[in-house]
């Protein structure tokens, strides 16, 4: 009855890796006594085996009354779990050939015993999610095109996001004990740095101070020169900033970062600008001047004027005509005919 | 920048009720104002109720700001002397600026001669006379030049409500053919004239001619005191915009009206001034930035109006700023509930730089 023995053994076993890591211990018993009632189970050709799950429903057993194995079935039950077999045997670090079901049997037991292990730490609370924090921020996981880089292999969406989950999970054991390991995998990010480039406050040959920078909006390209005491005049490529801006919205723009500031008539302003048209021009002026007065006020000021927007340069520009339409987003008039 | 000049009627000793004439229409500019208290001499506010629209009908009263330019033209002419041949004064703007006042200074020293009972010969704004003019006819008088019935008969109404005190006074020295039927005899009253103009509207334009005439000679008498006072006068040197039949473009010297004026601009008379304005902003070809004398006139017009007094006309001084708002909160045209405070006047004053033109369009629409 070896053969018998074997296969039933083997289906026993096999249903044994079936179950998987988890929960074997409820299985165990089970199929002891499932390959027990194999055994004095009568037929070669047809074997009818019972499964007994945890929780058996009315529909899985009128399913099993009619469910008959072939022979081609039962063979290629027996190359999985080979194959299995194979895969516990590199995972446990033993020779493939040579695992015999004693060996099958460690390593579950091993298995199964380090999973209750893991279970009572994780009742006692052992495990602290701070480092693991600590070691994520600034940093991210590699990408999936990177990792494939790495491995020099393909992978799928599936095996990256499991490659993850299994990293994340190591990083959360023991405090962080492979934590070279792990960082191999993951790349810095650089944070935004919140500091402004504050210009330094020059002095001129009467003493009066004045800071310079520029701005630049679209095309066009602005350098002011902003005296610290002043009677709010501004000049525009030395002409005075009404002729220049006959209109009110450039002349509001440039009136913006006083406003803001509540310097509006404390400033001079001498600036040059070219390039653009009226309004890009209006823009890179108010971009230069709201720089220069950084040097001139407190570093709270400089962060609300941040915050409002009045030192980030304004990255519109225009866009490229596509072909096959009229401008950018424009497309040709639709005929239907 | 002016929408409608007000002229006073001279006859008007009791401020109200006056009566405004309009002039013909520049630009929009309200009569802001009120007296400041650098003059105590001048005339208070005169009010009075009108049919003009915009600003005058909105505040119910037109006002102008007493300022600096105005006051030193006027002690000028307080100190003319008029044996003497007649002065001409320019207004202008310094730097290219516009909307600095020079018209309503204008308005301010014809308001004051006015008073002072003088006969005011204004012209609101020449380059309505070379530009668009519809009508244009040959002139009976001369073969060369051309007529302008609708903008002289104009003229002639305005000038009549200006001045009908003296329309009486004066007497025509000759004697005037018309046509066939009609003539003016010599020794009638200039009113006959204008009347002539008025109605005949074909002989408008010489009836100008003639206005213009006798008034330069008589005024060496000493009977009256003639304030010429023209706007926008490099007009008058410029180019039109009117052609010929034939499409060909003509020159001011062969306007009627142009030309009488021209005479009238040349200070080879004496008992009374003249006093001008420059203005780019109607002009004709010319470029935005063009704003010296010498630019805007060309060189012919330089060199006829030579020797002239410059006035600069510019934009408000703080304290002049500070009245303009005053006035503007206390008839409640600003709503803006900033703008009664501080910080929404330094915005104003920003924003305008304290041109008076742009503060009062600023003002528009707050």
């Amino acid at each position: 009855m070896a053969a018998p023995c074997v296969s039933c053994g083997a289906a026993a076993s096999y249903r044994l890796f079936l179950g998987g890591g988890v929960s074997l211990a409820r299985r165990q018993g089970v199929w002891k006594a499932a390959a027990a009632e194999l055994q004095t189970g009568a037929g070669f050709q047809i074997l009818r085996l019972r499964h007994t799950t945890g929780v058996t429903t009315k529909k899985n057993v009128a399913a099993l009354r009619r469910e008959t194995y072939t022979v081609d079935f039962i063979k290629k039950q027996i190359e999985e779990f080979n194959i299995g077999k194979r895969h516990l045997a590199n995972m446990m670090g033993e020779d493939p050939e040579t695992f015999t079901q004693e060996d099958i049997d460690e390593a579950y037991g091993k298995l199964l015993e380090a999973e209750k292990h893991q279970n009572q730490l994780q009742a006692k609370g052992l495990f602290s999610e701070k480092t693991k924090t600590k070691n994520l921020i600034g940093s991210r996981w590699l990408i999936k095109e990177e990792l494939e880089e790495m491995l020099v292999e393909k992978l799928s969406d599936q095996d990256y996001a499991q490659f993850i989950r299994l990293l994340e999970r190591l990083l959360t054991l023991y405090g962080g004990a492979e934590e070279e390991f792990v960082q191999r995998f993951r790349r810095s990010v650089t944070i935004q740095s919140k500091k402004q480039l504050i210009e330094p406050v020059q002095y001129d040959e009467q003493g009066m101070a004045f800071s310079t920078s520029e701005g630049k909006r679209k095309s066009a390209k602005a350098e002011a020169v902003v005296y610290e005491h002043g009677s709010g005049k501004i000049k525009v490529n030395g002409i005075d900033y009404l002729l220049y801006f006959p209109v009110t919205q450039d002349r509001e723009q440039l009136m913006f970062p006083f406003c803001f500031l509540d310097r509006l008539g404390e400033h001079d302003v001498t600036c040059t600008v070219s390039g653009g048209g009226r309004s890009s021009q209006a823009g890179a002026i108010r971009l230069a001047v709201a720089r220069a007065l950084c040097s001139f006020v407190t570093k709270e000021e400089v962060e609300w004027m941040r915050q409002a927007g009045l030192l980030t340069a304004d990255p519109r520009v225009r866009e490229r005509k596509k072909p096959g339409q009229e401008g950018a987003r424009r497309k040709f008039t639709w005929k239907k005919r | 920048m002016l929408k409608r000049m007000t002229r006073l009627v001279s006859g008007a000793r009791q401020l109200d009720p006056g009566r405004f004439l309009h002039g013909e229409p520049q630009a929009p500019q309200s009569l802001a104002a009120h007296l400041d208290n650098q003059v105590p001499d001048e005339s208070p506010r005169a009010t009075s109720c009108t049919s003009e629209d915009d600003p005058v009908r909105t505040f119910n009263e037109a006002c102008l700001m007493v300022r600096k330019p105005a006051l030193e033209l006027l002690r000028y002419l307080k100190n003319t002397n008029f044996a003497h041949p007649a002065v001409r004064y320019v207004l202008c703007a310094l730097d290219g600026e516009t909307g600095t006042g020079k018209t309503l200074s204008l308005c301010h020293v014809i308001h004051f001669c006015a008073k002072q009972d003088w006969l005011i010969l204004h012209i609101p704004d020449a380059h309505l006379w070379v530009k668009n003019c519809r009508g244009l006819l040959q002139s009976a008088y001369n073969k060369l030049r051309f007529d302008q019935p609708v903008e002289a008969s104009s003229w002639l109404k305005d000038f009549k409500t200006a001045n009908e005190r003296f329309l009486s006074q004066i007497k025509v020295q000759e004697k005037y053919v018309w046509n066939k039927r009609e003539s003016t005899e010599k020794g009638r009253p200039l009113g006959e004239v204008v009347e002539q103009g008025l109605t005949r509207v074909k002989n408008a334009t010489d009836a100008v001619g003639i206005v213009l005439k006798e008034l330069k000679s008589q005024s060496g008498s000493g009977a009256f005191r003639l304030l010429v006072a023209v706007d926008g006068v490099n007009a008058l040197w410029g180019r039109t915009t009117l052609r010929r039949e034939d499409k060909s473009p003509m020159a001011p010297e062969e306007l009627a009206l142009v030309h009488g004026l021209r005479k009238m601009v040349r200070n080879d008379w004496h008992g009374g001034a003249i006093v001008l304005t420059l203005s780019q902003t109607g002009s004709l070809f010319k470029p935005r930035k063009a704003y010296l004398p010498q630019e805007l006139l060309g060189k012919e017009g330089f060199d006829a109006l030579d020797p002239f007094i410059p006035i600069l006309v510019s934009n408000y001084s703080p304290e002049e700023f500070e009245s303009c708002v005053q006035y503007y909160l206390e008839n409640s045209w600003l709503q803006h509930e900033k703008a009664q405070t501080q910080e929404g006047k330094k915005e104003l004053l920003f924003l305008s730089n304290a041109n008076p033109g742009q503060l009062e369009r600023l003002c528009a629409y707050l």
